[in-house]
């Protein structure tokens, strides 16, 4: 029966990013406790659209945690108080976390080049720690790509997305991972893993048309909810991350 | 066709549902006389006596110059936001506005858009108006597959959430393929010093 098939239909709480455009494609928002991994190359906005993630949520009264692996987090947070959307506040009241991540390897004693299988269980569980001591909803790791330079074997960077994604997620804490690309890689992480575990893949870049460059959005996949396979057109403005549909006009256009 | 009073094309606007699409279009004879009673229409006695807020996308001139235009014409700007789409292309954004937000260029269609949108979303007031000056100069630089594509999301958009369209055209200069598009996405046309047809004389 139709009917008795639709009222059974499961459904996914939704994590909003709060960013309009993007909560429209991902009809409603990313399903709750999913791990996500946002690509692109330098300069297309991954830095920014996960920042945003975090504050519109901390505005919803979710806290967050912002993991920094390569840029020291006081100057995130300088860049990000050029957005009129930031509101200090809620870094000072805790509701949103900024730490550095080699902080947080010399702590844990992780100041070797390379990663063995027990330095990624010991990482995989201090962030588990704090994402459950902090009792975050949303996490973001900037760049999981940079982790990932100290881990020596795929099977290792699997085991450490599986591992990271599976203690968040049984804390309901929607993650999103920043993977670094170069500008013309036809992939979405840097080894090739990382996408395969990932619940979805959201991919930012850039597209050229008649010598324009463009910022684009697509969403590639995002397990547990339908959504949009188009191509959105970004903006970076002060009230945060505009989208809009790319326009085709009847040709194909060089991808760059 | 009589030529229509500031006062009179304002109270045509003024009957429209809002949300309405309107092609506004100019004769070129008298191009600049036209073009300052369209300002006075839709700037002055429509705009500022509905409070409305006005986002104004300027491809044909510069917003300087169309700013200095309503500061001649004593119409307050400061309800006025642009969306410049040709300064940065003629390499003259030395002098930028508070007010103005700059596209790259006139083929970075969805970047008007977007720029449209971050100022609906700056602005409170319950009505907008959006001012697309012109569909030629946007044909100049754009094909007509992605200009019909750009016209047909950002005025069904806009629409859809009540903001008056009035889109601006050059009479004489408006081919049957912008006709065809004006009357797509448009709900009604004005017409400021454009001459009756031969057509509309004839018994």
């Amino acid at each position: 029966m139709v009917g008795a098939s639709a009222s059974t239909a499961v459904q996914v709480e939704r994590c909003r990013t709060g960013i309009e455009g993007l909560d429209n494609i991902l009809d409603g928002g990313i399903p709750r406790g999913n791990t996500v991994l946002i690509s692109g190359s330098c300069g297309t906005g991954k830095t920014t659209l996960s920042l945003e993630f975090l504050v519109r949520g901390a505005q919803a009264r979710e806290r967050g945690l912002f993991l920094s692996v390569t840029e020291a987090s006081h100057k995130i947070q300088q860049n990000l108080a050029t957005f009129d959307f930031f509101d200090k506040r809620i870094v000072d009241d805790g509701t949103l976390t900024f730490i550095d991540v080699p902080v947080l390897y010399e702590k844990l004693g992780l100041s070797k080049q390379e990663m063995t299988t027990e330095d990624i269980d010991l990482f995989v569980g201090a962030v588990a720690k704090l994402a459950s001591e902090l009792k975050v909803q949303r996490l973001v790791m900037d760049s999981i790509t940079s982790v990932c330079y100290r881990i020596r074997h795929e099977e290792e960077i699997r085991d450490l997305i599986l591992k990271l994604g599976k203690s968040l997620s049984d804390i309901a804490c929607t993650t999103i991972l920043v993977s670094e690309i170069g500008p013309q890689e036809n992939r979405y992480s840097l080894y090739g893993v990382e996408e395969a575990i990932a619940d979805g893949v959201i991919l930012l870049g850039n597209v050229q048309r008649r010598g324009d460059l463009l910022r684009t959005l697509k969403i590639i996949k995002m397990r547990g909810t339908t959504h949009s396979r188009a191509q959105y057109v970004l903006d970076l403005t002060p009230l945060g991350i505009l989208l809009a549909p790319y326009l085709k006009g009847g040709r194909g256009w060089e991808a760059t | 066709m009589a030529n229509l009073s500031p006062g009179e094309i304002a109270e045509r606007l003024r009957a429209l549902s809002e949300g309405s699409g309107v092609a506004m279009k100019l004769g070129g004879a008298d191009y600049a006389g036209n073009y300052l009673q369209f300002l006075a229409a839709v700037l002055r006695d429509f705009a500022l006596e509905a409070q409305a807020f006005t986002i104004y996308v300027s491809v044909t001139n510069p917003c300087v110059l169309v700013n200095s235009l309503l500061s001649s014409l004593e119409i307050p700007s400061d309800r006025v936001f642009f969306v410049d789409v040709i300064s940065q292309t003629m390499m003259s954004t030395l002098s930028k506005l508070p007010n103005a937000s700059y596209v790259e260029s006139p083929t970075m269609l969805e970047n008007v858009m977007l720029r449209v949108e971050y100022f609906l979303r700056k602005s409170s007031a319950p009505r907008r108006i959006v001012v697309l000056d012109s569909v030629n100069s946007l044909a100049i630089h754009n094909d007509p597959a992605i200009l019909s594509e750009f016209f047909h999301i950002m005025v069904n958009n806009l629409k859809s959430r009540g903001i008056t369209t009035i889109i601006l055209a050059v009479a004489e200069e408006t081919n049957p393929e912008l006709e065809s598009l004006l009357s797509l996405v448009c709900d009604d046309t004005i017409q400021i010093g454009v001459p009756p047809s031969p057509e509309a004389k004839s018994p």
